[in-house]
């Protein structure tokens, strides 16, 4: 298995992070200062074995990248993800009925277990889920009997031979079809998707109910959660994500904006509005702001490979729950503590909204979460060390190691430290993936995707 | 932290103090309630719920803007603000107004 930071008992030798170093691998998208809307990444997913890599963007579009198979003539480009398929999947709509607006930003993207030669993904904005289909094509039908090589129709009155078409190879073609369009089941914004490890079902989930569907039936889904109460009024809190388990096609969790988890079986009852774990931190009283509930909101949440944890990543912190343990995280780590000194500012330019996604590594020893100024954070779950890292152009040279970063809080700024007020709050990394089982990350940085890789790979 | 006060500080003037030395948090809610006196008494509350749950809501009657063209045949229709963000209020709303939602015919940058 790949060089993963191991750590743990039995008297092996404990690896650390500091075993794996961060190089450069490749940045895609554009150098220009101008960043136009659509180009933002709005998602980023690795499919299950890691040789494709999807982003949607603010544009409604679908980027895939496919990793290329080794090559010896080209030794370096092995491992290096280029391009493989584009499309635009979503597009702005108007509900004249509702005087709503419909982003066509790509919201989440998910893949769907390979099963045939073709890929599947599901991608979804706010309001319709599209299941694509991708499938190459790389032969091309001749001698067709009733139209000419150009495709126009022949006369049927000249044509005195039949013959049988020829299947003659052709340059590699990679074809993006909808092949089915979930829409008109969510009144609010969906903000999750997840497939079940059925692989015949999938939730979406949107600010108050979450829907369950059968991905071969597009015009029925269940709705199996509903928190919109009766009177609006009294609305305190929405769901923020959701997620299947891996291996229980039965169990789902999702998060709020207090900041609870709540765990559903839905062999339980059909509808899980009453939930089988509730997982929350206790709160002191006493350290209670204006603040506390909004940082506090879930932003993320995800199962861990093996299904024995989950993560869940609100404004300042990222915490690892034990399923088996409601009351508190196993785990907390501090993303970006500093900002808790400047939340008046963050609310007042909107930041502390900002919702940043995290993820497992593929042994699930390591966790990764993005901040501002570029930054991303690892976490060794093992070892609990922890690095700052940057995505920036400057040091985007091919295998370049990246070097840790350090934001520095008191008075005495060291070399090398950025202050805190020095940062560009523009700059947020909300979006982040890691392959699920080499150490390749994929990270977003507004419009640009940046690729890292671990050296010894 | 107040033991050296001259006189018996109130529980609550006490308290207050540690809140400040303790928390970085108490002490940024203090100055956002300077700034905005009015702000929500309930914290995070309904109002940035439902703020979140009107996202992408616009405007345009289209009965108004019909009966406003009939009425002014010849005159101009007062135009809106060059702000974009809520089309509704005084003026008729027209679509021209609305922000004009074109999708990108664009190919995204990351394939180039």
């Amino acid at each position: 298995m790949a060089g993963v930071a191991g750590g743990g008992g039995g008297g092996c030798s404990s690896s650390s992070s500091n075993d794996f170093q961060w190089c450069f691998s490749q940045v895609k998208g554009a150098i220009d200062e101008d960043v136009a809307e659509a180009d933002i990444i709005s998602t980023v997913e690795f499919n299950y074995s890691g040789d494709l890599l999807a982003t949607g963007d603010k544009g409604g579009r679908v980027v895939i990248f496919q990793r290329e198979q080794e090559n010896k003539s080209r030794p370096h480009s092995r491992g290096e993800y280029n391009v493989y398929s584009t499309f635009q999947s979503h597009e702005p709509e108007f509900d004249y009925l509702k005087s709503l607006e419909i982003e066509e930003k790509i919201n989440k993207i998910r893949w769907l277990p390979q099963q045939n030669a073709a890929h599947f993904l599901l991608s979804t904005n706010d309001k319709t889920i599209k299941l694509w289909k991708i499938s190459e094509r790389d032969k091309r039908a001749e001698g067709y009997n009733l139209k000419d090589e150009d495709g126009r129709l022949r006369d049927p009155f000249r044509i005195t031979a039949l013959r049988v078409p020829i299947l003659k190879p052709m340059d590699l073609m990679v074809e993006a079809s909808p092949r089915r369009i979930f829409a008109n089941a969510h009144t609010y914004h969906i903000n999750s998707i997840s497939v079940n490890s059925d692989h015949e079902t999938y939730l979406s989930a949107d600010d108050l109910r979450i829907n369950l569907w059968h991905l071969e039936i597009t015009d029925r889904s269940f709705n199996i959660v509903d928190i919109k109460p009766a009177n609006m009024e009294e609305l305190t809190e929405v769901i923020t994500a959701a997620e299947f388990h891996p291996h229980h096609c039965n169990v789902f969790v999702y998060s709020s904006s207090k900041g609870t988890i709540r765990l559903c079986d839905m062999r339980s009852s059909a509808l899980c509005d009453r939930h089988s774990k509730f997982f929350e931190e206790p709160e002191d009283p006493s350290s209670r702001s204006f603040f506390s509930e909004i940082i506090s909101s879930i932003s993320d949440v995800k199962f861990s490979h093996s299904g024995r944890y989950m993560m869940t990543r609100d404004y300042l912190s990222v915490k690892v729950w034990d399923l088996n343990m409601e009351n508190r995280p196993v785990e907390t780590y501090q993303v970006h503590e500093y900002l808790r000194s400047k939340l008046c500012s963050l609310y007042e330019n909107d930041c502390i909204f900002d919702k940043f996604e995290c993820c497992w590594n593929g042994s699930d020893s390591a966790i990764m979460t993005g901040s501002y100024n570029n930054f991303f954070r690892m976490f060794d779950r093992n070892t609990r060390r922890d690095i700052t890292l940057e995505a920036s152009r400057e040091s985007s040279k091919p295998r370049a190691i990246l070097k840790p970063r350090k934001v520095c809080t008191g008075g005495k700024r060291k070399k090398d430290e950025i202050s805190v007020d020095s940062l560009d709050f523009n700059k947020k990394i909300l979006h982040t993936a890691w392959h699920p089982m080499e150490n390749i990350i994929a990270v977003a940085a507004t419009n640009n995707l940046y690729i890292f890789q671990d050296k010894i790979n | 932290m107040s033991a050296e006060s001259p006189e018996p500080a109130s529980a609550e003037e006490q308290k207050e103090m540690e809140d400040k030395v303790i928390s970085p948090e108490k002490v940024e809610e203090a100055k956002l309630k300077a700034r905005y006196p009015h702000l929500g008494q309930k914290p995070g509350g309904s109002d940035f719920l439902r703020k979140r749950l009107q996202k992408g809501q616009k405007y345009f009657d289209s009965g108004d803007y019909n009966m406003a063209k009939a009425k002014m045949k010849n005159k101009q229709l007062p135009t809106a603000a060059p702000d974009k963000t809520e089309v509704t209020g005084d003026h008729i709303p027209t679509p021209q107004d609305l922000p004009q939602r074109k999708p990108s015919l664009v190919a995204s940058k990351l394939a180039g």
